[in-house]
């Protein structure tokens, strides 16, 4: 299986959308590993980094997650493939950037995504839609377990798994969720839940990780710490702060109701008739109406099922997508038309809203 | 009157003084105004003191032993550029550096998770295996016959035991 064909069908994101991922869109976890005795790929020579490409590669086709999967070295990719990559989450930007020696692995599904030779020797990524850190964990854990017997980890007893920066020391785990959270950024709370997810030991970022913004009203939340805790505490946590998340979420949706909905409905119905009748969008404006939409989706405004378009939508939207359905390179304006061209063509036949049954609150 | 506090990041004097509770630990940082911005302190978003606390304690003004990592080559120096080790081999090489910046950076300073076990055992089977090997050799060098006998048996359970799980796995 080839990373162009792989592209052609849909990631796990924008496939199993369901009402348990109204809130938590999706659940990521990845664990950082190295193998014994081999310098870390920002330290190693290009030799040697071509060494454990291969090894690692091996390895992991060997392992049965793996059996059906693309694979392909960084420099065999395209810019566009790499950027709608980046897109789907399977890689990171730093992998997109990399030169030489390094790679990446991803199962058929887009469930699983392995990155060779980015900060650490291996980057495991297992990713599921909606609120599902536990799953996620037990299947990264298999997979670990089972490279486990065919590669050898570099491991303290003291200090766990090493890794190429001491801040992903010990578990060498990060498990995050993608949270959409449009009341709370509505009514200007973010700041407040941001500063208090940062005391719990908890990281707020944008839709794309460090840097980011959060358009679409899209955050990602997940451990700062990875050292002196153990996986399952580091997870439960998480999801304990994850929970306390939702709930505010649901209050602040909660309370614009109450205080003034037809000021909310404004909106939702709105960004509907923008989605259906623009000539140009760019795609931040894209994800802000989206979100919206997908906000009127979780008030009844909109039935169930469009949840999983709107899903699909977020991803569809971005540049590179975009980029991939048009013959020739696009500028950004030419990309905006044609962005607004295929929101319009989805939303000609998008179910139209039902403003009765909150509107009577 | 005591001098200013200097930037945790340059030599300017340090005009923001950050304190952040995180698991509840205190973590402070005192930094001049460019590099605060520069940091995006003022922007509580996308902001990490820890990946903070790592750069500040890589101040280059501190001065630095001549420390190298015998596996890679790698120079407590280049850990202040980089902000990465060279290979896992440098964890022990800077403990001394490292080990007290865990403190400030994590929630503990020990792991307690999981533990590679399949590779330990593993790797505490080859060593062993090694072991006899050239105690074998030894042995036959010096015509302790029977020794090497001994060796030569116990080399061979050990690598049954060493084969057999791959193919069951």
């Amino acid at each position: 299986m080839t990373i162009a064909s792989l592209l052609s069908t849909p990631s796990e994101l924008t496939d199993s959308a369901s009402s348990k991922s109204a809130i938590v869109l999706m659940t990521r976890i990845r664990l950082a590993r190295n193998l014994a005795g081999k310098s870390f790929p920002g330290w190693a020579r290009e030799a040697q980094r071509a060494e454990v490409l291969a090894v690692c590669r091996d390895a992991l086709l060997a392992t049965a997650p793996m059996k059906r999967s693309a694979n392909a070295a960084v420099s065999e990719l395209t810019d566009l493939e790499k950027q709608m990559l980046v897109e789907r989450h399977l890689i990171s930007r730093e992998l997109s950037g990399s030169s030489s020696g390094a790679g990446v692995v991803i199962n058929k599904d887009q469930t699983v995504s392995v990155m060779i030779n980015e900060e650490d020797h291996l980057r495991i990524q297992v990713l599921r839609a909606g609120f599902q850190l536990k799953k996620a964990w037990s299947v990264i854990n298999a997979l670990d377990s089972e490279l486990e017997n065919r590669l050898d980890y570099a491991f303290s007893p003291r200090l766990g798994y090493l890794t190429a920066c001491p801040t992903n020391l010990g578990t060498g785990l990060r498990a995050s969720a993608m949270m959409h959270l449009p009341a709370l950024v509505i009514a200007g709370q973010m700041e407040k839940v941001v500063r208090a997810v940062n005391q719990l030991g908890m990281v707020v970022r944008g839709l794309f990780g460090e840097g980011s913004d959060a358009s679409g009203s899209i955050f990602q939340i997940s451990n700062q710490t990875t050292l002196g805790e153990s996986e399952e505490a580091i997870i439960k946590r998480l999801g304990s702060v994850l929970q306390s998340i939702i709930e505010h979420e649901l209050n602040a949706r909660a309370k614009l109701l109450e205080s003034d909905a037809t000021k909310l409905f404004d909106k939702i119905g709105r960004a509907y008739g923008i989605l259906q009748n623009s000539h140009q969008l760019t795609s931040t404006e894209a994800m802000n109406l989206l979100s919206l939409l997908r906000l009127g989706i979780d008030l009844l405004v909109f039935p169930e099922e469009t949840r999983a378009v709107i899903d699909r939508l977020f991803i569809e939207a971005q540049p590179g997508h975009i980029q991939s359905t048009a013959k020739h390179d696009l500028e950004s304006n030419q990309r905006d038309i044609l962005r607004a061209e295929r929101l319009r063509t989805e939303f000609a036949t998008f179910a139209k809203p039902n403003f009765t049954v909150n509107g009577q609150n | 009157m005591a001098s200013p506090l200097k930037c945790d990041l340059c030599t300017q004097p340090a005009t923001v003084h950050l304190t952040q509770i995180v698991n509840n630990k205190v973590h402070k940082v005192d930094l001049c105004e460019t590099c605060a911005q520069a940091k995006g302190v003022t922007d509580p978003s996308g902001f990490s003191l820890a990946d903070l606390l790592l750069k500040a304690s890589l101040n280059p003004e501190v001065p630095v032993s001549a420390v190298r990592c015998e596996q890679c080559g790698f120079t407590q120096n280049d850990f202040k550029k980089h902000g990465r080790f060279g290979c896992p081999q440098c964890y022990e090489a800077f403990s001394s550096l490292i080990d007290p910046m865990l403190d400030n950076m994590h929630k503990g300073t020990a792991h307690t998770g999981k533990v590679p076990e399949r590779a330990l055992e593993r790797k505490t089977l080859h060593d062993r295996l090694g072991e006899l090997e050239s105690n074998l050799e030894d042995a036959v060098k010096t015509e302790r016959y029977e020794d090497a006998a001994r060796y030569r048996d116990e080399i061979n359970q050990l690598k049954q035991i060493v084969e057999q799980p791959k193919s069951a796995r």
